[in-house]
């Protein structure tokens, strides 16, 4: 499974890449979107695919026995989905404004300010 | 009294101003009341903390109370005290400049949330002793600089936002996944306790795997070569006061963050990593300056410097001596304060003269010559003048590397700075000193630049005072970097006797 979720996560990353490359800007968004999935699916990844054994502690006691889930990893890609969500909403209204205004998807029409 | 809770007011003011301006947001004045007086006291905050850990050495702030290793904590050693009193002054002067400079349009807009919003990232990123704690604080200060920059609605401002949310949304994606890989490696967050556990690991490749990771995430937000070229692309277009505290901060937070991981974390393969960071930091300097020979606008001229001086900073780093890191954290205090202050004039310039091109500028000097003055200090120090503050930078960074022997490092920074010389004497010769292009053009009379007046004058008497008393504030950069080259100082106020 993990070998599998490699490969995806591998996959995500490339295509991320590939349509942050292409020329117009909604691609660019599409690649941004693909770049913090494959940034969550990979904590998610490494942090150990467990089933079924949540990491709940038994009433009375004061620490787990036996193997558990690592709840860390998910707090932390659930921060940063929440993150990467706001942060693509801007992004979005970004490159509508910016085509409004540059009358223009093609990033290489955008050259004004180098 | 536990002082322990001062470690996190220079979060939590902005964060609260922040708060309260959004509730006036169409109060004007309140809003700027606001913004002066609450930036002045996150500067008092600041200096106390800093002071408070001058004293009695690094604060930890464990957050919630959790222990540390399972927690957040809050940290503040002398580079991370010494950053946050730079990000307040840096604020308090924006603050002021912008009293009289952004519009009312903008105000009503949320520019002043959104400064606040941004300083407590920034100090966010200062204090916080946890690497996703850190990436968090990264996302928040660039929220809030991704709408500043397009405060406006230009076609340049949106050209350049594009440039630089892109690439700054890019390097987010890099530092997370290499957080990923740590927690993967080490199943920790912490960054003393990532510190202790990566040393101990037998195989030591996949750390250097991670520690590329971070400095390449690193090495875009503080506009290192070859990852720049967003900077100069969008530097130039918001707002002057938007810019001036963006040219101050945000890249330094970058190299604060590399300041941080390849002293604490990354220490172990040093031949290699600051090997690169050597040749970074030479070819940064170096494309920097040339980049800026080649402008005629005043504020891409002073975008272009930045990268050059993000070079001597990532070159204190590279070398890894003690004087080196001293000459690099000194560095770091001389250059936010002098860039700053270079935007804050570059505006005066604007309302003065009319524009920002030196080809339509001119005269300044004989309508103008307290301008001229107030340029002429951040300007000569920036390029490394003595007695004024870049001087001492420039001067200990360069004896550190003649000692390391890093011989093509001391001879680029040494031409570096004569060129910068030659870019602030164009500024200078067409800016202030030729002729007027258009015989006196009817500029409606300036009025009530007072204010701006100030708050350069007291930008430029600082950079005056980190030169004439230049010792007080090199024994402040000499603990930092004794703090920062014995990192179980650090680790040891984080974690404390139950080291696992």
């Amino acid at each position: 499974m993990t070998t599998l979720m490699a490969i995806l996560i591998g996959t995500f990353y490339a295509a991320a890449i590939y349509m942050m490359l292409r020329r117009s800007v909604v691609k660019l968004v599409i690649g941004l979107i693909l770049l913090s999935n494959a940034a969550n699916l990979l904590i998610f990844t490494v942090a150990g695919m467990d089933r079924g054994i949540p990491p709940l502690i038994p009433k009375g006691e004061l620490l787990i026995e036996g193997p558990a889930a690592d709840p860390l990893a998910q707090a932390v890609i659930l921060t940063s989905i929440v993150i990467g969500f706001g942060v693509l909403a801007f992004a979005v209204v970004l490159i509508h404004r910016a085509c409004e205004v540059v009358q223009t998807d093609d990033m290489n029409e955008m050259k004004g300010t180098d | 009294m536990d002082l322990e809770v001062l470690v996190a007011l220079p979060i939590i003011i902005p964060l609260l101003l922040g708060a309260l301006s959004l509730t006036v947001l169409s109060n004007h004045s309140a809003q700027r009341w606001l913004g002066a007086i609450g930036t002045a006291l996150l500067l008092i905050c600041s200096v106390w903390l800093l002071l408070h850990t001058r004293e009695v050495g690094i604060q930890v702030l464990e957050v919630g109370s959790w222990p540390a290793p399972f927690g957040i904590v809050l940290v503040s050693d002398m580079l991370g005290a010494i950053m946050v009193v730079l990000a307040s002054i840096t604020g308090f002067a924006t603050a002021l400049y912008s009293l009289k400079t952004v519009r009312k349009r903008f105000e009503r807009f949320g520019y002043y949330p959104l400064l606040h919003l941004l300083l407590a990232g920034v100090n966010g990123a200062f204090l916080t002793g946890d690497i996703f704690n850190l990436y968090v604080w990264f996302e928040v200060l660039l929220v809030a600089s991704f709408a500043l920059l397009i405060l406006g609605g230009e076609r340049a401002q949106m050209e350049g936002a594009i440039k630089y949310v892109t690439l700054n949304l890019l390097s987010s994606a890099l530092f997370l996944t290499a957080i990923g890989l740590t927690y993967g490696l080490v199943g920790t967050l912490n960054m003393a306790d990532i510190a202790v556990k990566m040393a101990s690991l037998e195989d030591q490749k996949m750390v250097t795997v991670i520690a590329s990771l971070f400095l390449i995430a690193f090495a875009i937000k503080a506009a290192a070569f070859p990852l720049f070229f967003w900077l100069p692309a969008s530097y130039h277009t918001p707002q002057v006061a938007v810019s001036a505290i963006f040219a101050g901060l945000l890249t330094k937070v970058g190299v604060y963050a590399l300041y941080r991981v390849f002293t604490l974390i990354f220490t172990a393969d040093t031949g290699f990593t600051h090997e690169i960071l050597l040749w970074i930091a030479i070819f940064t300097m170096l494309t920097g300056v040339l980049g800026a020979a080649a402008q005629f606008e005043v504020r891409r001229i002073l975008s272009f410097h930045i990268i050059s001086q993000i070079g001597y900073m990532i070159l204190g780093l590279a070398l890894f001596t003690p004087l080196a890191l001293i000459g690099g954290v000194f560095y770091i205090m001389h250059h936010i304060i002098v860039k700053a202050n270079l935007f804050l004039v570059a505006g005066l310039m604007y309302r003065l003269g009319g524009s920002f091109e030196l080809k339509k500028l001119g005269g300044l000097y004989r309508n103008h010559p307290g301008l001229a003055v107030l340029f002429l200090i951040p300007a000569l120090s920036l390029a490394g003048v003595p007695p004024l503050s870049g001087f001492f930078a420039k001067f200990i960074l360069i004896k550190a590397g003649v000692e390391a022997g890093a011989w093509w490092a001391v001879g680029i920074a040494l031409l570096v700075g004569l060129l910068t010389l030659f870019s602030m004497i164009k500024i200078w010769n067409e800016a202030f000193w030729k002729a007027s292009p258009e015989p006196n053009p009817a500029v409606p009379a300036p009025t009530r630049n007072a204010l701006l007046y100030w708050t350069i004058g007291l930008l430029a008497a600082m950079t005056v005072c980190i030169g004439l008393f230049a010792q007080p504030i090199y024994q402040m950069a000499e603990m930092a970097a004794a703090q920062l080259l014995n990192p179980a100082g650090y680790i040891e106020a984080v974690l404390g006797g139950t080291t696992p």
